[in-house]
């Protein structure tokens, strides 16, 4: 009996296995199961989950009163702006900073030794960069006293627990971050183009405008944004090197101080999740401008 | 004219070094701040402090007992490295080699965790653990830094199985390997300068990464970094050197990954994963 139970049913499988393998689904394609399952498990859920926990406030008052707390809240709504205000100059001086330097790199012989060097501050990390920051800036640190002795400045000037201190490790930090991603969307640019452009009369100028400049174009968009999701998630040097309390109270130290001083999950991921919003929103804004100053081939020389 | 635009080029390329050097400069200041002072004995206002010793490091090791939290710190390195070795290399070789339907949907939830900063996703990812009571413990400091990293490891080692010809692995098809002996007998010792490049820079990641492992850690389960900052945190409560000694131990371990790293990857490819994620 089971035999012939399962013998219609064996073809009819089999056809099915073909037509999923056909189709690209096979146990190659399983493979990719158990990280997918990890990722869905510890990204994708924790995602919804905080959506839906700040949608269920601790202390009651309606679906959305974690969002009208934030919003009618001028020291917590605050930090939106604080943080914008920090996050775009530094991700804008990095990036203008990194395409000069870019170009003049790419030809170099020793660009690894640059690149070594460069990835020791991204190694390190924020916290380290921090202190040192606090012994090498602060007002009997050595860049205080070699301003003195060049006799730039007569007293030492506050450049830690301050605004200043932040931006500065910002840059420590994220400019050997766009210069790398910057210097490899130059090195895929073809040097004969330039070569002809110059052949042809182009000046550098001329030659940076007309060809550099609409092949990096898409590249830079992504530097932008990549760098800046990064900056607007500052936490460390903001409390290390700034004054949480003040001009650096960026919108992380509003998520961590609900969630883990205050005990407020729900309100943390709230603000994580405006967090979140306000990082789509601009990079939304950056692509579409991007896409709006040029259009045409991303990458390629005969376009 | 020309004369005018040579130097015009030549100044800007002195430009260019001035600030490449005085990036370096400041850079190198910032590391030898920390380094000089934890061997000094006080260091007020001079140059330099006034004598060298080493009694910081015994003091720091003791005093933020640095042997419970490296062994800590190496544990989640550890683990992560292998569970994203397990996790991440057959995902990798599926997403080489297979076209399917919704594949570029898995491309997508593989890129958010790598571009989307830490901080915003580490509070609903904690609040899952605590819900799940794994919050302030090892495993749940573990599984949180191995979540960014199973998709670091799959964009590193996909363009490294893209290049090996399928050929091969047609070959040992044919002689009647399975999924599980080919993976093991053929494409693994192809893939190890691959797999080992792709391991060292999550161990490099994973010993740097501090806010996932901040927003996690409870008590006991703190990593060297974590540790870090809360000892600058609360500056004041011991000796600036103290913590100096702190950062150098943190600095010397990750350092020592890193220049092991460089042997085998370029330093673009750590930033440098980015660029081929967010197409």
């Amino acid at each position: 009996m089971q035999g012939m139970a399962l013998t219609p049913a064996a073809p009819e499988r089999a056809r099915l296995s073909q037509r999923l393998a056909r189709r690209g689904f096979d146990v190659t394609t399983l493979l990719l199961l158990p990280a997918l399952l990890f990722v869905m498990a510890l990204f994708v859920y924790p995602a919804i989950y905080g959506l839906w926990l700040s949608l269920h406030p601790m202390n009651g008052g309606g679906a959305l009163a974690n969002y009208i707390n934030f919003f009618s809240d001028a020291y917590k709504y605050d930090t939106i702006f604080t943080t914008l205000k920090l996050a775009i100059p530094v991700t804008l001086v990095n990036l203008l900073i990194s395409v000069p330097i870019a170009l003049r790199v790419r030809h170099m012989r020793y660009q690894r030794i640059l690149t070594t060097i460069l990835i020791i501050p991204v190694t390190l990390g924020t916290v380290l960069t921090a202190q040192g920051m606090l012994n090498y800036l602060g007002p009997l640190g050595w860049f205080n006293r070699v301003l003195m002795l060049l006799g730039i400045i007569h007293e030492p000037v506050r450049l830690v627990h301050d605004f200043t201190g932040v931006f500065l490790s910002q840059i420590v930090g994220g400019f050997p971050f766009c210069f790398m991603l910057v210097l490899s969307y130059v090195t895929g640019i073809d040097p004969s183009l330039e070569s002809a452009a110059a052949m042809l009369g182009a000046g550098p100028f001329a030659r940076f405008r007309h060809i550099i400049l609409p092949l990096l174009g898409a590249g830079l968009a992504i530097t932008f944004c990549l760098a800046f999701v990064q900056a607007f998630a500052v936490f460390p040097s903001a409390v290390l090197l700034g004054a949480p309390s003040g001009p650096t109270r960026v919108i992380a130290i509003a998520a961590f101080h609900a969630a883990y001083e205050e005990y407020d999950y729900s309100m943390g991921s709230a603000v994580a999740i405006i967090m979140g919003a306000v990082q789509i929103i601009v990079v939304m804004l950056v692509m579409k401008a991007s896409s709006l100053l040029y259009r045409g081939p991303v990458a390629g020389g005969k376009g | 004219m020309t004369f005018n635009n040579e130097m015009g080029a030549r100044l800007w390329r002195l430009a260019i070094w001035v600030f490449i050097g005085f990036f370096i400069i400041n850079l190198v200041g910032i590391i030898a701040a920390v380094v000089v002072d934890s061997f000094g004995t006080s260091w007020f206002n001079s140059w330099l402090p006034g004598g060298f010793t080493t009694s910081w490091y015994s003091q720091a090791w003791s005093s933020f007992q640095l042997g419970g939290v490296l062994l800590v710190t190496f544990e989640v390195a550890g683990a992560v490295l292998l569970g994203s070795a397990l996790l991440g290399v057959p995902a990798a070789y599926a997403l080489a080699r297979r076209d399917f339907p919704g594949k570029r949907f898995v491309m997508l939830i593989f890129v958010l965790p790598l571009i989307i900063p830490p901080f915003t996703y580490g509070i609903p990812l904690a609040s899952v653990l605590y819900k799940f009571g794994l919050g302030g413990t090892l495993t749940g400091v573990i599984l949180a830094n191995l979540m960014p990293s199973v998709p670091f490891v799959i964009f590193i080692l996909v363009p490294f199985i893209e290049q090996i010809d399928p050929r091969v692995e047609a070959a040992a098809r044919v002689f009647g390997a399975g999924t599980g002996a080919l993976l093991r007998t053929v494409m693994v010792p192809l893939l190890v300068p691959g797999i080992l490049a792709a391991l060292l820079l999550v161990l490099v990641r994973t010993i740097g990464m501090f806010e996932l492992t901040f927003l996690t850690a409870g008590p006991g389960s703190q990593t060297l970094v974590v540790e870090l900052y809360y000892s600058v945190f609360a500056a004041g409560m011991r000796a600036n050197q103290s913590i100096d000694a702190m950062a150098v131990i943190y600095m010397a371990t990750s350092l020592i990954c890193l220049v092991i790293a460089l042997r085998f990857v370029d330093p673009t490819q750590i930033v440098g994963r980015a660029k081929r994620t967010a197409h």
